[in-house]
């Protein structure tokens, strides 16, 4: 007889706010992010961690949110798009985004800013290869990739600036 | 992709995580960082009904160097071991874990995991094997060392028993005149290597005392040749003997043809990889430091 799978209690801090949820144990990161707590802005693009759309920072780290489980991100603390603007205000890397067409459908954007923000805060100053092989685990199909770059440099020698 | 239901277990310490492998012996699988595992397990391919995720063994994540070996706790990520000082003091180390798929997977995937999961075509095994590493491998009867060539048997199969643990991988650090690289073609950074080679060469005297290589991709489990290294022995390991070593090695695998790519293609792709491995390898033995990227095809 199959036995009754227990759900596990569940903590997280999410752009500064702490939620707790009982989750099934197989809820991945990324439906405990949209479906449970609402936060629709990371987009689940492939789901089998090739294209990166669903990237979020666990504990400040890149990861593929469909491919961590919602138990593994227990009691870390999670970055998401929804928490780059401050008081209005663009990050620096949206901005730069925008001024630069850095995207067009824009499904991938939210992954690609979470994976170009984890690259700025180890390297504050990529040259072009190190922001290529940055987001290496990003797929964008409509922009060819050379505005994305232009962008995170702007970016990055803004912030470097601030 | 919603994974099929399962039991979750999340021990605290090693006692009680092997507790659990023992108490449903054969049952339960192992979640490390789970970049292999989670795929397959969204794909449902295989059944996993119970997971013990050793994720909070905090104790099994550590580097540490003691004469001349490293020991890497099995819990340690791709991206602290690319980040680590090791990659550098010896280049193959860095070749691999800086180079698994993605920034994002190389933070969640694991050494261990890695070497557990057994896919001939991943970066572990080829890599491991080339340096002539060793798994430590802990149960409830207790521990012993594995070399990395007898604990994968098969494709995804170890001769890990259901209630054994790979707590530790220890890697002997190349001396003076030993240089190794690790080389994969990839379609793309995310995807597995479509075949990839690893090469060892210890000089001495400018002549080659030892050679390793190792290929991935190019059956169910890594390939090697005695014939390709003997090729190398003795020689001073010019162009011409790491065309024959290559050759040799191909000869004795079996790439299958699948969506990456054509077995005369993967054959090809392989034999200039053992090449360019080999050439790197070589400079490294000299004391250069060269690094290089894998190959996208």
């Amino acid at each position: 007889m199959p036995e009754t799978i227990q759900p596990v209690f569940v903590e997280v801090v999410v752009n500064g706010y702490t939620y707790q949820r009982e989750v099934e144990p197989r809820l991945l990161l990324v439906e405990l992010l949209r479906e449970e707590l609402g936060l629709t802005g990371t987009h689940v693009g492939c789901d089998t961690s090739y294209c990166g759309a669903c990237t979020v920072l666990l504990d400040g780290r890149p990861v593929k949110s469909c491919t961590v489980l919602a138990v593994q991100a227990d009691g870390s603390a999670i970055e998401t798009v929804e928490g780059l603007e401050r008081d209005g205000e663009l990050h620096p890397l949206q901005a730069a985004f925008s001024e630069h067409h850095a995207l067009q459908c824009g499904y991938c954007t939210p992954g690609m800013l979470m994976a170009c923000k984890s690259l700025l805060d180890e390297n504050p100053a990529p040259g072009r290869e190190a922001i290529r092989k940055g987001i290496a685990g990003n797929v964008c199909r409509c922009t060819g990739y050379q505005n994305i770059l232009a962008a995170v440099e702007d970016a990055a020698t803004k912030l470097r600036g601030a | 992709m919603y994974p099929a239901p399962f039991a979750y277990h999340r021990p605290a310490s090693l006692d009680e995580a092997l507790s659990l492998l023992a108490a449903h012996a054969g049952a339960a699988t192992v979640l490390a960082g789970g970049q292999s595992l989670i795929p397959m397990m969204k794909l449902r391919v295989g059944e996993f009904h119970r997971i013990v995720d050793i994720g909070r063994l905090h104790g099994l994540s550590y580097i540490e160097r003691r004469g001349d070996t490293v020991h890497i706790g099995a819990l340690t990520r791709h991206a602290q071991i690319a980040a680590s000082p090791l990659a550098r003091e010896f280049a193959l180390l860095g070749d691999v874990a800086g180079g698994i798929a993605d920034r994002q997977v190389r933070t969640m995937g694991t050494i261990g995991g890695g070497l557990a999961m057994a896919d001939a075509n991943a970066c572990w095994p080829c890599g491991l094997r080339t340096a002539g590493a060793r798994a430590v491998c802990t149960s409830p009867r207790g521990v012993r060392t594995i070399g990395v060539d007898e604990l994968i048997v098969d494709s995804y199969t170890t001769c890990l028993a259901s209630d054994e643990l790979i707590t530790e991988v220890q890697v002997p650090l190349p001396g003076a005149g030993t240089g190794a690289a690790y080389i994969a073609c990839k379609r793309s950074a995310p995807a597995y290597p479509t075949v990839a080679a690893g090469v060892l060469i210890a000089l001495e005297g400018g002549v080659c005392l030892r050679a390793r290589i190792v290929l991935g991709g190019a059956g169910s489990t890594t390939v090697v040749s005695a014939e390709a290294e003997a090729a190398l022995r003795g020689s001073a390991v010019g162009p011409e003997q790491l065309a024959k070593a290559a050759e040799l090695v191909v000869g004795a695998a079996s790439p299958p043809a699948d969506a990456r790519g054509s077995e005369s293609f993967k054959r090809a792709m392989l034999r200039s990889l053992v090449v360019e491995a080999g050439q790197r390898a070589l400079a490294r033995a000299r004391g250069e430091q060269t690094t290089g990227g894998h190959r996208y095809a």
